[in-house]
């Protein structure tokens, strides 16, 4: 077995001509904030489509627990632990804050094929989704409908339902994207309580946010790594300050 | 459950449900007294087409997916429902059955086509689909072509009740009904009714959730189909005629057009639509071909003035007067 929960070799994704991944070789340590950081378009969100499946790699190996996981479906990794969240904010809009975390939740049961039972069958789920609901402090919004939340409770509400799957690997695509100050506290707070029983990979703009959080920071430009380490080091290398200063970053 | 939909609380649960329950009571009250005033045919056609826009509601309100294509299974059921009663002289409860399966299994067989598309694709196929079904009610010599099976046999329910009485079929018909709109309120209210309504909202994340998004809307789709099929098969009955307009795709614009015309994705949405329909078909029908542009222009109204059905509008009247 190796070091690393997850790790990809000479990982690629072409679209058409344009390779938007190129020979990426990640290497993430379980219990840590590992960063993938770049500027607009160099295929960060790509890489989280290959990892977790939702796109087919055009190239390359992705190892996750040892076990290669090149050619299962989303759902498969999904099941064995490896759970991402969307750039765009992913809720379900027409549930209630406690509908969405009962509906991550009821999955393992097997009761959800089941047509002819009523919700009640689902009850054993109730104490998590509201212990869920309050580590992201939105208990008082329990029966909102999703879509009537502030951005930034929808942020909330989907790292929560991410969290009830209580995945291994976390794979979070710009937290903080659209939030104000007191949230990026709050969602800070929660990210560096993950790493206890947890690995997460995050996309993040917010450097700020990257230096307080991350152990590892990858650095994307134009599909490939430029540099990787920790943010010391990052931060001090001269190609990702070119890259960074050169006007392709908004 | 659709209180979720209010985004104001509902600040007593308990009361809300006891309403619900005596409007429930009060309604069945009022469709077994309806045959003493109104026609027990233009009320079965009503109750019919109720399911029929029921079924397709579990797909469009329910999961998002709006197929073109429910004439097929209509239609289908109607076809066999009458050959199993004229030719096979089967009882009336087995020939329900065998119908309301036949259509199901139609509908695994489409959906399994059909469901790894999106949008416009989905409707396509199932329409196109749904032809093939019409072409092959055309051909078939079980079928009777342009004049369809006629003078089907009614027969009688469990050997007992002659539905050759309307009034007799009429009941058995509301019993049918009201069972199975209680079932498509547990269907929606049920884990599996969750997780569609999860699909519906947003597919990618039911999928990174685990959720085997695919088997889900096939489950719902042969559901709806066979709900549609026991529509079909009933109206046959009815109307002792099952002809081609069964299967034609005017059937599968019509069923869109009560669902939305009542307001798709909610319990009275599609009896409401249904029965508007039936009633404007009736009362419309001393116009002739103005039929069609008329119901075209309540449509089109429908559509740009309440875009959540007459149930919708309904709704939002209520709150409106409950709040002043
Ligand atoms: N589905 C797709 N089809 C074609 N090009 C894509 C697709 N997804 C992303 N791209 C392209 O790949 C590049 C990387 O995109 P993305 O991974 O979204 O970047 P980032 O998340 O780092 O901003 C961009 O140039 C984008 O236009
Ligand atoms: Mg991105």
């Amino acid at each position: 077995m190796s070091d690393y929960i997850l790790e990809t070799q000479g990982l690629g994704k072409a679209f058409g001509g344009f390779m938007a991944v190129k020979d990426v070789a990640l290497k993430v340590r379980p219990n840590t904030v590992h960063a993938l950081i770049g500027p607009n378009g160099a295929g960060k969100t790509t890489v989280f489509n290959l990892l977790t499946k939702f796109m087919p790699p055009t190239s390359g190996h992705i190892y996750f627990k040892g076990k290669e996981i090149t050619q299962m479906t989303p759902v498969q990794v999904a099941r064995l632990g490896l759970v991402r969240s969307f750039q765009i904010s992913a809720v379900f809009s027409g549930l209630t804050v406690f509908e969405n975390l009962r509906v991550a939740l009821a999955r393992p049961l097997g009761l959800s094929f089941k047509f002819w039972r009523s919700l009640d069958s689902l009850k054993s789920t109730d104490a998590r989704a509201n212990e869920l609901i309050e580590a992201v402090g939105l208990t008082e919004f329990r029966d909102t409908r999703a879509a009537d939340l502030a951005y930034g409770r929808k942020r909330a509400l989907e790292l929560a339902t991410t969290l009830a799957l209580d995945p291994e690997l976390v794979l979070l695509d710009e937290p903080m994207a659209g939030l104000g100050q007191e949230d990026i506290a709050g969602i800070s707070k929660l990210i560096q309580a993950l790493k206890a029983d947890r690995t997460v990979i995050m996309v993040e703009h917010n450097l700020s946010v990257v230096a307080d959080l991350s152990d590892t920071i990858t650095v994307l430009q134009r599909g490939e790594i430029l540099a990787e380490g920790d943010y010391a080091s990052v931060s001090s290398d001269k190609r990702v300050i070119e890259a960074y200063l050169g006007g392709d970053y908004e | 459950m659709n209180q979720a939909n209010l985004s104001t609380p509902v600040a007593n649960p308990r009361r809300g449900s006891l309403q619900r329950t005596l409007l429930t009571v009060a309604l069945i009250l009022l469709a077994c007294l309806a045959p003493t005033v109104l026609y027990p045919t233009f009320l079965m056609k009503g109750l019919c087409f109720a399911l029929f826009a029921m079924a397709f509601n579990l797909l469009i309100g329910y999961v998002g997916l709006l197929s073109f294509g429910h004439a097929a299974f209509f239609g289908a059921a109607a076809y066999i429902v009458g050959h199993a009663l004229k030719v096979w002289g089967l009882p009336v409860e087995l020939a329900l059955v065998i119908a309301t399966l036949s259509s199901a299994f139609l509908g695994t067989i489409v959906g399994w086509l059909a469901i790894r598309r999106q949008g416009i694709y989905f409707a396509m196929i199932t329409l196109a689909l749904s032809q093939v079904v019409y072409f092959v009610a055309l051909q078939a010599p079980q079928t009777g072509g342009e004049d369809g099976l006629q003078a089907i046999p009614r027969g009688y329910l469990f050997g007992l009740f002659d539905l050759s009485d309307s009034m007799v079929l009429y009941y058995v018909v509301l019993a049918i009904f009201l069972a199975c709109f209680f079932m498509m309120q547990r269907i929606v209210s049920s884990p599996f009714g969750e997780v569609l309504r999860a699909i519906r909202d947003n597919e990618p994340r039911a999928v990174s959730l685990g959720y085997q998004v695919d088997h889900y809307k096939l489950l719902a789709f042969t559901l709806s189909a066979g709900l549609s099929g026991l529509a079909g098969a009933l109206k046959a009955i009815v109307f002792q005629i099952a002809s081609l307009s069964d299967v034609h795709w005017h059937a599968s614009g019509e069923v869109v057009l009560m669902t939305l015309l009542g307001g798709i994705g909610t319990a009275m949405g599609p009896v409401v639509g249904a029965f508007t329909y039936a009633a404007l078909q009736n009362y419309l029908a001393p116009f002739g071909s103005w039929v069609f542009i008329i119901q075209g222009v309540v449509f089109v109204l429908c559509v740009l003035v309440f875009r959540d059905g007459i149930v919708g509008l309904l709704g939002r009247i209520r709150n409106r007067i409950g709040f002043n």
